[in-house]
Parts: C-alpha cells; sequence; structure tokens
C-alpha cells in the first residue's frame, strides 16, 4: 500500500467530501458534535419561521434569507472537513479491501496433509489451515510448523518478501499477504471480520471511531461555552424590551452562533481523523485515538539498544595485541580468521586490517584454507590453513578452549599438531590475565572484545565496538528539550550498557535486561504518574507492550505482541517510536491551537453586532462600532460570513497539523499564543472589516 | 486624580502584597493540624470543641461527606438565623423594640448572611435586635467566612495530594479556620477599631443636642466586633444602613486604610497558603499577580472615571472630580479604591454610594463582580474561584504545548472541565436571568428609583451582587419587596452553593490522582505568559457574556452622558 502525500483538496477527494457534508446533515449523525447540532437546530427553526414568512408575504426577508443560508453554509463547511479527513482514509482502506477479496483456504482435517477446501470467511479461531508458495494467507494466524517467504507489501507497501517461521519472534502472519516460497501451516487466531486488515479498514475509515477522552473532555467545555453564550443572548429580548424595543430573532440568532465555539466545535473531528491519518502515512496504525493521544503525553521512552540506538551490529575499531606481540600480527592472523566470515563483525575486521596495516584481503582458495564456522557450542569461528588454526571468538571461549577442553568442530589433526602448546598452563597464565584486562577495559568503553588464538597461543583481543547511530544523540537531547526522559533496554552487561549510554546521550539505562526487569521497570514508572512508550516485537515483550501506555509492536513480530500493543509499525523500525510522540503532541497542539483560537475570535464578533444590535435602542453605541462597519445589517452579515469562512479556511491547518517544534513547553506555549491566541483575537477584526467592504460594494443588504 | 492617589493605590498594593506570606505561613500551618504560637492557649478549646460535638479530629472525609457537612451544617444555620429574625421581639437583647422581622425579608437576610453575601434588604439599625446582630449575623459571618476558607482548603488538598481518597475533615477545618484564624484577629483588629472611634456596647442608642439645638438619636451598639468580621470574613453587612460611610463604622483615614487592607488581607494570604500547600509558593504568587493584574486595570478605570467627573456634572459648574455620593472625609482615591476593593473581594461594605459613580466608574464594580469574584474574592471562594478558571484556562491552553492538559501535575480531564463548567455557568444564569426577569414583570420595574439605562444598572447591579456573594448595594433599588427578597435569596443561594459543591467535586476528583513530577515538556505554571493567559481566559470566557448587559446598562449611560443627557430618578 503506497501512500503517496496526496494534495489536501485533490479532486478526488473534494467530490466524495462534498456529498458526505450534505448526508452528515442527517441530525442522528450531527448529534454527536453538540456544538454543531445547536447550529443546526437554530438553522432548521429559522428556516420554518423563514417560511412562514415569505409565505405571509413579509418585507425585508433578503437580510433573514442570507444570514440563514450562511447557518447551513457553516454546518456544510463543518461537515465538509469532516468528510475530507475521512476521504483520505477511505481511499487507502479501499486498497486494503482489494486484499479481502475471496479466498479458499487449505483447511488441515488432521495430523497429516489431508486439506479440505473452504472460504476463507468460514474459518474459525483454531483452525490449522496448510498455505503453500502462491496461496494467499486466509485470515490472521501464527506459524506452527515451517518456514516461507511471504510477500507483504499489501499490508506494509514493502515489496521485498519477509520471512515468516514457526517458533521464535516472526512466527505471525497477516491475513492477505501471499507465500512466495515453501509451505507452511497457520493457526488462525482471527475470525473473519475482526483480522488485522479488517481493523487497519475500521481505523483508516474512521468507522470505529470512537471519542478520546481528551475530545470528551473538550467536547464538554465548549458545551458549557455554548450554555454560557445561550444565556447572554437569551436575556437580550428582556433588555431590549426594558429599553422599549425588540430584537429580531435572526439578528439573536446570529449573534448567537456566531459566539459559540463553531470554529473549534466544526474542526474538532477532522482534527482527530487527521491524527490518526498522519500515523497512518507514517505506516503506523494507532488501535485507538486513546494512544495517539496518550503518544503525546509520554514521559518516558524505553529503547532498545540495537536497531534504535546503536547500528544493528558491532564493527572492529582496534586490535590490542599481548604483550610479545605485534597489532600487525594479531592483524593479520585476526583478518585470516574473519577472511570467510560474513558476519558484519566478521567483514569489519578484515576492512580495519587492511585500511589500517595495509593487509589486503587474501583468498581463501589459494590459500589452501579452511572455513572453520561458528557454533553456539564453540562460540568461536576461525579458519585452518597449512597446518595452523587461527580461531577468534568471546573471550572465555578462546580461553577455555586453550585449557584444553575438547571444542567440536574443529579437526583432530589440527589439534593434535598442537598439543603441546596447548598444555602449557604456567605459560599462558600472565597472558589470559593480561588478555583478561584488555578485555574489561574494552567492555568498560562499551566495547565488545573477540579473543585471537593463532596455534594455541593467545594473541590479543579486537575491540569491537557498538557504533552509535548519527545523529541520535542529538534526537535525545531534543527529547529532552521536550521533556521526556529516554531509557536504553539492552541484554549487555550493565559496565558496556553504561558505556553505549554515555555515548548515546540517553537518561538511564536497563542492562541484561529480561522481560520480567521490562515489566518491572515500566511499572516503576508508572507508579510515579509517567506514561511510558515501548516497542517491542517478541511474545516476551508482551506482557511489557500491555503494560505500557503507549505499546508500539512491531509488524515483524509476533502475535501475542501485536495483540498487546495499541500501535503496530508497520515497517518494524523501533526508532519511529520518536517520531510517534511528534505525531502524539501535533495532535494535541492543533486541537489546542484551534480552541485557542475559536475562543479568541469572540471578542471581534461582539465588537462587530452588539453595537449593530442596539443601535435602534440607543444610537450611541454607534461608538463601540470600532472597526466602522457600513451598516448594522452588513455588519451582522459580515460577522456570520466571517464565522462559515474561517472554517474553511482553518481546513489545512486542521488536517496538516500545527508545526511541532521539539522545544520546551514554555517555548511552545509562547509562539502558539502569539500565533493562535494573539492572531485569533486579531485576524477577525480585519476579517470581518474585509467582508464588510465587500457585502457593501456587492449591495448584499 | 492625583500622583498622591496613585500613590496611595502603590501602597495599598505593597501592604496586601506583604501581609500575603507571614498571613498564608501561619494558616498554612493551621490547615496542616501543626502546632502554632496560639495552640497553648486554644488547643484545649479545640479538644473541648471536637468532644462536645463528638467528632474525631482525625477522620478525614470523602468530598461527598465533605459537602454534606457543609451543606446541612449551613441548612441548619439558616433555620437558625431565621427563627432568629422572625421571633426577635420574643428574645433579649433588644432594648430599641425592633419588630418582627417579615418573612420574605428574614428569607433573604438568612440566605445572606449564610451564604456569606450580607446583602441588606433593611436598615440594620432599625430593624435589627442586639441579639440578631450579635448572635445571628455576627456568628453567620465567622461561619459563612469559615467554610469559605475551609472549602478552598479542601480545593488546594485536591491537588496536593496524590491517590487520596478523603479532602480533610470539613469540621476541624471550619473549627481551626475559626479559632485560630478569624478570632484572634478579630480580637485585635476590634480593639484597634474602638481605639479609632467605633463604638462597641449594649446600651441602647443615645439622645444629642445638635449644635442648632436639634435632638438627634444616635444609634449605637456592638459596632466594633461585627465590622471587624465583616472586612475580614469578605462579609459586608454593616452594623449600620450606611455601612463603612458611616462615621461609627469608619471613622478615620487611617481606620479606612485598615479596613480596605484588611478585606484583601485573608484572600490574598490563600494564595500564598495555595503556593505552599502545593509545595511551590511561586503557583501562588501566580495566581495573586493575575488577581493582581485585573485588580489594578479596573481601580484605575474607576480612579480615572470618578477623578474626571462627567461633562454633566461640568456643566452645571461642578468641575473636577465627581464627589455625588462620597464621604468628604475619605474623598474620591479613598472611595474609588474602597468600592474597587470591596467589590474585586465579595465583601460588599461600602464607603461611598456606587449609585452616584459615574457610568464607568459604576461599571467597574460590575465587572468585578460579574468575573465571579476571583479579584482576590470572599476568603477562601475567590481562590477556589479563580482556581475554577485555571482548570478551564490549562484545558484550554495546555493542548498548545503538545500534552494532554495538566495542573501541578494533576490531570485536568472530563470530569475536572464538566465541574469547572457547572460553577462557572452557574453565575451568568443568575445574574443575567434574573435581571432579565426583573426587567419584563411589573414587580421588578417597580425597583429602581432611577429610567432607562441607569435603572437597568440598578437591577443588575443587584442579582450581580447577590449571585456573586458581594453583597454591596448599588443603592437606587427598593429592593425590600416580595419579589426582590425572594429573587435576590435563590441568586445567592444559587451562587454560593451551585459553586462550592462543584470545586468539592473537583477536590475529591482530583485527590484521587496520582501527581505527575514536571518536566521539560509540561506547561510552565508561575510565570508571566500563563499570568497573560489566566487573565484572557477570564476576561473573554467570564466577562464578554456580560458585554449586551453593559453595553445597555453603563456603557450607554456614559456615551449618553458625554452628550449630556441624563436619566433621572422617576424619569
Amino acid at each position: 500500500m503506497s501512500r503517496p502525500a496526496s494534495s489536501l483538496f485533490s479532486a478526488a477527494l473534494v467530490g466524495p467530501a462534498l456529498l458526505g457534508a450534505f448526508a452528515k446533515l442527517d441530525p442522528r449523525v450531527m448529534i454527536r458534535n453538540p456544538v454543531m447540532f445547536v447550529v443546526e437546530v437554530v438553522a432548521a427553526l429559522t428556516t420554518v419561521l423563514f417560511v412562514r414568512d415569505v409565505a405571509a408575504g413579509a418585507d425585508g426577508l433578503a437580510f433573514s434569507g442570507q444570514i440563514i443560508l450562511w447557518l447551513w453554509f457553516t454546518l456544510i463547511f463543518a461537515n465538509f472537513a469532516e468528510a475530507l479527513a475521512e476521504g483520505r482514509g477511505k481511499a487507502q482502506a479501499d486498497s486494503l479491501r482489494r486484499t479481502r477479496t475471496e479466498m479458499q483456504a487449505k483447511r488441515l482435517t488432521g495430523p497429516g496433509r489431508d486439506v479440505e477446501i473452504v472460504p476463507g470467511t468460514a474459518l474459525k479461531v483454531g483452525d490449522v489451515v496448510l498455505v503453500e508458495a502462491g496461496d494467499l494467507i486466509p485470515s490472521d494466524g501464527e506459524v506452527i510448523a515451517g518456514v516461507a517467504s511471504v510477500n507483504e507489501a499489501a499490508i506494509t507497501g514493502e515489496s521485498a518478501p519477509v520471512i515468516r517461521e514457526s517458533g521464535g519472534d516472526r512466527s505471525a502472519v497477516t491475513g492477505g499477504t501471499q507465500v512466495l516460497s515453501d509451505a507452511i501451516r497457520v493457526r488462525i487466531t482471527a475470525a473473519a471480520g475482526s483480522t488485522f486488515v479488517d481493523r487497519m479498514i475500521a481505523l483508516v475509515e474512521g468507522a470505529s471511531r470512537q471519542k478520546t477522552p481528551n475530545e470528551i473532555a473538550l467536547n464538554i467545555l465548549l458545551a458549557g461555552l455554548t450554555l454560557i453564550f445561550l444565556f447572554a443572548v437569551a436575556s437580550i429580548p428582556s433588555f431590549a424590551s426594558y429599553a422599549g424595543g425588540a430584537i429580531p430573532v435572526i439578528v439573536l440568532v446570529a449573534l448567537f452562533v456566531t459566539l459559540i465555539p463553531t470554529t473549534i466545535g466544526a474542526l474538532l473531528s477532522a482534527i482527530g481523523i487527521a491524527g490518526m491519518d498522519r500515523l497512518v502515512r507514517f505506516n503506523v496504525l494507532a488501535m485507538s485515538g486513546r494512544a495517539v493521544e496518550a503518544a503525546g503525553d509520554v514521559d518516558t521512552l524505553l529503547l532498545d539498544k540495537t536497531g534504535t540506538i546503536t547500528l544493528g551490529n558491532r564493527q572492529a575499531t582496534a586490535f590490542r595485541p599481548v604483550r610479545g606481540v605485534t597489532e600487525q600480527d594479531l592483524a593479520d592472523a585476526a583478518q585470516l580468521a574473519s577472511l570467510a566470515d560474513e558476519t558484519p563483525e566478521g567483514r569489519s575486521i578484515v576492512v580495519l586490517a587492511k585500511d589500517t596495516y595495509g593487509i589486503r584481503a587474501r583468498d581463501m582458495a589459494g590459500l589452501n584454507a579452511t572455513f572453520v564456522p561458528f557454533t553456539a557450542q564453540s562460540r568461536m569461528s576461525g579458519v585452518d590453513l597449512e597446518g595452523s588454526s587461527i580461531r577468534k571468538g568471546a573471550v572465555d571461549a578462546v580461553i577455555a578452549s586453550l585449557s584444553g577442553q575438547p571444542i567440536s568442530g574443529q579437526p583432530m589433526a589440527t589439534r593434535g599438531s598442537n598439543a603441546a602448546l596447548a598444555y602449557q598452563p604456567t605459560a599462558e597464565t600472565e597472558t589470559v590475565a593480561e588478555i583478561r584486562a584488555i578485555a574489561e577495559e574494552i567492555a568498560k568503553a562499551g566495547g565488545t572484545p573477540l579473543a585471537v588464538s593463532r596455534d594455541g597461543r593467545l594473541l590479543g583481543v579486537v575491540y569491537l565496538k557498538d557504533i552509535v547511530k548519527g545523529g541520535i544523540r542529538e534526537r535525545f537531547a531534543e527529547l529532552r528539550r521536550m521533556g521526556i526522559r529516554t531509557v536504553m533496554i539492552t541484554g549487555d552487561n550493565p559496565m558496556t550498557a553504561a558505556a553505549i549510554a554515555a555515548e548515546a546521550g540517553v537518561d538511564d539505562f536497563l542492562a541484561q535486561a529480561t522481560p520480567e526487569d521490562k515489566l518491572a521497570l515500566i511499572r516503576k514508572e508508572q507508579a510515579q504518574g509517567k506514561l511510558v512508550a515501548m516497542c517491542g516485537d517478541g511474545t516476551n515483550d508482551a506482557p511489557a507492550l500491555a503494560q505500557a501506555d503507549v505499546g508500539v509492536a512491531m509488524n515483524t513480530g509476533t502475535v501475542a505482541a501485536r495483540e498487546a500493543g495499541n500501535m503496530v509499525d508497520l515497517d518494524s523500525d523501533p526508532t519511529k517510536l520518536i517520531e510517534i510522540v511528534g505525531i502524539g503532541k501535533q495532535l494535541l497542539m492543533t486541537r489546542g491551537a484551534l480552541t485557542t483560537f475559536s475562543i479568541a475570535n469572540d471578542v471581534a464578533k461582539y465588537f462587530a453586532i452588539i453595537p449593530a444590535m442596539f443601535l435602534t435602542l440607543y444610537p450611541q453605541l454607534q461608538a463601540l462600532n470600532v472597526m466602522g462597519l457600513a451598516s448594522p445589517r452588513s455588519a451582522i452579515l459580515s460577522a456570520i460570513i466571517f464565522n462559515a469562512l474561517i472554517i474553511v479556511a482553518l481546513i489545512p491547518l486542521a488536517l496538516r497539523g500545527v508545526t511541532y517544534r521539539p522545544v520546551g513547553a514554555a517555548a511552545l506555549l509562547r509562539r502558539n499564543l502569539a500565533v493562535y491566541g494573539l492572531g485569533g483575537l486579531l485576524v477577525p477584526f480585519l476579517g470581518i472589516k474585509a467582508i464588510d467592504l465587500a457585502v457593501s460594494a456587492l449591495h448584499l443588504v | 486624580m492625583t500622583l498622591n492617589g496613585w500613590f496611595q493605590i502603590a501602597l495599598f498594593c505593597a501592604v496586601v502584597v506583604a501581609l500575603a506570606k507571614p498571613l498564608g505561613g501561619y494558616m498554612t500551618r493551621v490547615f496542616a493540624g501543626e502546632r502554632t504560637v496560639l495552640s497553648p492557649v486554644l488547643a484545649p478549646v479545640e479538644r473541648g470543641l471536637y468532644r462536645a460535638a463528638g467528632i474525631d479530629a482525625a477522620q478525614e472525609q470523602h468530598w461527598l461527606a465533605y459537602a454534606l457537612s457543609m451543606l446541612a451544617f449551613h441548612g441548619l444555620g439558616f433555620l437558625a438565623l431565621y427563627g432568629l429574625l422572625r421571633l426577635q421581639t420574643a428574645l433579649p437583647l433588644n432594648p430599641d423594640g425592633q419588630g418582627a422581622v417579615a418573612p420574605d425579608l428574614a428569607f433573604n437576610t438568612a440566605v445572606s448572611f449564610v451564604t456569606n453575601t450580607n446583602w441588606q434588604s433593611y436598615g440594620g439599625e432599625t430593624t435589627l435586635s442586639y441579639l440578631a446582630q450579635m448572635l445571628g449575623l455576627t456568628h453567620q459571618n465567622f461561619l459563612s467566612a469559615a467554610t469559605g476558607i475551609a472549602l478552598a482548603v479542601a480545593l488546594v488538598r485536591g491537588f496536593s495530594r496524590a491517590s487520596a481518597r478523603t479532602v480533610g475533615s470539613f469540621w476541624v477545618d471550619l473549627t481551626r479556620t475559626t479559632l485560630y484564624v478569624l478570632l484572634p484577629l478579630c480580637v485585635v483588629y476590634a480593639l484597634f477599631l474602638v481605639s479609632q472611634g467605633v463604638p462597641q456596647t449594649l446600651g441602647a442608642a443615645v439622645e444629642a443636642t445638635t449644635l442648632e439645638g436639634a435632638r438627634q438619636t444616635l444609634a449605637v451598639g456592638p459596632v466594633a466586633s461585627q465590622v471587624a468580621i465583616k472586612m475580614l470574613g469578605t462579609n459586608g453587612g454593616g452594623f449600620f444602613n450606611a455601612n463603612a460611610a458611616h462615621p461609627f463604622e469608619n471613622p478615620t483615614a487611617l481606620s479606612n486604610f485598615v479596613q480596605m487592607v484588611s478585606i484583601f488581607a485573608l484572600g490574598a494570604a490563600m494564595t500564598n497558603v495555595f503556593g505552599r500547600m502545593v509545595g511551590d509558593e511561586r503557583q501562588g504568587w501566580a495566581i495573586l499577580a493575575a488577581m493582581g493584574v485585573l485588580f489594578l486595570a479596573g481601580t484605575a478605570v474607576l480612579y480615572w472615571a470618578e477623578g474626571a467627573g462627567s461633562p454633566v456634572l461640568d456643566a452645571l459648574g461642578l468641575t473636577g472630580g465627581n464627589m455625588e455620593g462620597k464621604e468628604v472625609r475619605f474623598g474620591i482615591l479613598a472611595s474609588a479604591l474602597f468600592a474597587a476593593v470591596t467589590t474585586a473581594a465579595s465583601c460588599g461594605a461600602v464607603n461611598a454610594m456606587h449609585d452616584s459613580f459615574t457610568a464607568l466608574g459604576g461599571m467597574i464594580p460590575l465587572i468585578n463582580m460579574e468575573l465571579g469574584e476571583i479579584i482576590v474574592g470572599g476568603v477562601g471562594a475567590g481562590l477556589y474561584g479563580i482556581l475554577v478558571f485555571v482548570i478551564v484556562t490549562i484545558f484550554v491552553a495546555g493542548l498548545m504545548v503538545g500534552r494532554t492538559p495538566e495542573y501541578l501535575g494533576k490531570k485536568i480531564e472530563g470530569r475536572e472541565v464538566k465541574m469547572a463548567m457547572l460553577a462557572i455557568l452557574c453565575l451568568p444564569l443568575m445574574m443575567l436571568g434574573f435581571t432579565a426577569l426583573a426587567t419584563v414583570v411589573a414587580a421588578g420595574l417597580a425597583g429602581p428609583a432611577n429610567a432607562g439605562p441607569h435603572g437597568f444598572s440598578e437591577i443588575l447591579y443587584a442579582f450581580t451582587s447577590a449571585a456573586a456573594n458581594n453583597g454591596s448595594a448599588f443603592g437606587g433599588l427598593s429592593a425590600n419587596t416580595t419579589f426582590y427578597n425572594t429573587t435576590l435569596g435563590l441568586g445567592m443561594l444559587f451562587g454560593r452553593f451551585f459553586v462550592i459543591v462543584p470545586a468539592l467535586a473537583i477536590a475529591g476528583s482530583l485527590a484521587a490522582k496520582k501527581t505527575l513530577p514536571a518536566s521539560a515538556g509540561t506547561l510552565p505554571t508561575h510565570g508571566g505568559l500563563f499570568v497573560g493567559l489566566l487573565v484572557g481566559v477570564i476576561l473573554i470566557v467570564g466577562g464578554l457574556t456580560f458585554f449586551p448587559a453593559l453595553a445597555l446598562g453603563p456603557i450607554v449611560e456614559h456615551l449618553a452622558g458625554g452628550l449630556g443627557q441624563t436619566y433621572p430618578a422617576g424619569g
């Protein structure tokens, strides 16, 4: 699913959104938005009165007619904003829906390969299906046997196939994706209609959209303000009658509708939908709007070291020989041992030896060498050539191999020829101590030591270093300015972890972290009232993902992890956590900025309508007409037109969001208050005056 | 306007601010239940009171229990005061033989004193016995003030506690506030007033022969004791009808200055109590600063308007400031400042006739009250009133820093917003609703002495004063009628309890929440930016609602006055 940044007002979106705007006038839909519902009730009532007056042949209906027209425009503009926001999601939903076409499933009927063909919709949770090369996976499930390459482009937009296998952390498969090779057995974990894709469709379409707690609270505030202004306007007829006059209903309606916070009321749901949509465009699916809000509130970020803070692999940065061995010799041996080692670490050793000591990579075949691969038992790899054997590996493993313990995977002949060397405990003790000292020094500095031996003799240590990602330090400083604490999670020992933490600039670290440690850390932070975000992929991450306020599960992860998190990152990029926080903040800021703007607008509207309204009672009130509006009628009409047009003008801001800058709260407030608070105060004065000039020029009243 | 005048305003502010910290420190200790300098004397009395009432002082209350205790206490207080007023002929200490108070007036008066409003539809010296004044009114003056403070403390506990079920004990807060704060201060204060010439006697009115040889009855009584608490407790109910303009209530320039300071003293100190209780005094200063900005702006306009006088008076040859309705011994500044202070705090004592102020000068007291008595405000009431606005401000603007709103580590969510809006809604409903009623029914229209916008201002002022629990009278309105006694009484009741109960609900819900540690991402609420924001929200949300009413009252009167048009009595 590719997501090009479509322009906000592209024709393909505007047409359906306009239609949707009218469909949403249905009062059953409108009632979800109290402010706009009130506008609709008022608009409907004045329309009825207008029709009555027309039937009675009353005079001067052009003015009321225009006001009523603009009331309906206000409603349609509000609905248009929401429909436009939804429309952008719908386009994505349609492409997703295509993956959900009729699917046949091969349901296994027994332990063997006996299958029956059933429609995908007939599958129940717990059924086991066989999926072979070329088949679409019929529903969400977990691989229980086999390994296969799967094309998940339908979900992630990424065309490179991914490996899915039983056991481990990559066992989850998604309905609608295609197996490219091999065959897997999948236990179905989601019934038709509630699969991942179904949920995605519902989410991006906004169908399952529920108001978030903050939205509910904001709606209460807006409803309260609406009531206050209702009192203010409803008491005016009495006051006017005391003053010996009467105010036309249509003028009271105009004042009321311009005062109530229609701007934010109209754009509130569009802001929420657009926030979710921004995440989707970023290839992250939030399972609820609440999760997006929580992201903005996050106080502590738990970040996995590998892949987020450091590049996934370590690199050799130095050769540290023991006494009596030159760096050159050590580099030579290390390079020989690594020539056939295709791991990033191995390759980095070859490169370092070449770059620093000019030792050119040699051809394995030409050397008549045999590569000894790494095994979990030996924890070493190396090379045997011309009666000589070179090993590199974890310091303990290499030392242990020297003290005569049998090492599997090593040709007997090599061992025999070096037997004399291998059994010289006294000679080796000093060297062993030296190696250990070097190793500890490297570990303290955050590196990983790799011991190298040749023919049973320790030569020295290769300094493998975790390479901290470029720019990550600045990112963490940024987060700190935003008031967010970063905690690095790593399996490394505390010494190494501390060194990397210092280099990367994280605030804290959790070394030798077990899933239980992670969970405990989250609970501890939450007990202090903090909100915690983390990402994870494995089944053992599931409890922590569920406990975290924002749990971002990697799409490559297990079913358990995906169920536990409240967001899924389709790109499986743990770095994104930082951006997710930014998107959450942007959503909240947009909401606050437009609320402030909307409320600040009222000042100008009072000054437009109050003098116009009371001028017949007390001509002296002309002095309050600070904007110098042409006539009472043009003033009232201009105010209501401004009130409607400002909604349209702010749709782009509502959908794009207020620009978020990672500076402290004080600076953010200062800036936003200047733009949206002060702007909200001044813009309507200018806007209403401009519209008044146009209204007078066009002789609309 | 004179430089001396501005200097006096500055001096007044400086004294109030200087008193806030020591008083705040002392009161914080009182509310925390700690020992104070007065404990050796008062602690046995306090324990005795608890024992007599069967109160376990260690037993704290859930907000609902706190609210119910408060309502029950005031319900009984209302009945007792109503009974006392109706039966004063049969009770002792009535040397001047005052008759029984009429039912509607007794209702109005009882509500008025229970709600800390002290709206007086009656003339004190011609209506009430000494017993009614002392046992009925002075006693409610203490308790309604203590209740306001107790409520504010309960709300502050909501902010200062975390994951707590209770917000304190109403009985303990009430007792300690009265015993350790109000009583000792009032004893000293009353003695000071006596030194200035305020009478304190149980003797009957005295006959005097004037210089012209005419005989005059001079009402006296236990005045100093009532004046002390009427000021400190922001009650405002005068012993005499003329209130603080009466030479026996407010004899000297010094007593006038001290009375103004005493109106603000406890209210301003409560902001410091707030800061101390939440562990950051700057938070309290920020609140006081917001109050200060609103106060100074209003006072400046008021002083300017009164000092400039009006073109109508100028045309009559009365150049200079407007001295109509002002005591010559106080002059323009002391009258204008007093008016601003008494309406900013919900005191309601007056030393000049607000009705006689210029149109704009009379508008400032109206606005002060319409904002909800949050400019220092009633003791305690001002603090919980402004905290309600703080919640709304935080909610609107807090989002702009990209976090869901929080104040002092407490998340502001739906429930708090709902309760805050309820509390804010109540005032415009009462003020505008009853004014709208009174301006169309005959019984209401019979009240104002003046026609046109000025008459409208008189009605608006009465309901504004009642609902804001201020109690000051604009004058000019004949309010002792069944219609006004009943509607004003209802305004006072709703204006008090429909703000208090939501505020307590907020306290309960905040206390139950966790307190989040502040970080660089938290909206700072102690700086000038926040103060400005709070002032803006108060003016737009609390003030703009009244713009139509103000336009039809004082604003149009001012504009008409500029054209030489007036709205005389009976016209």
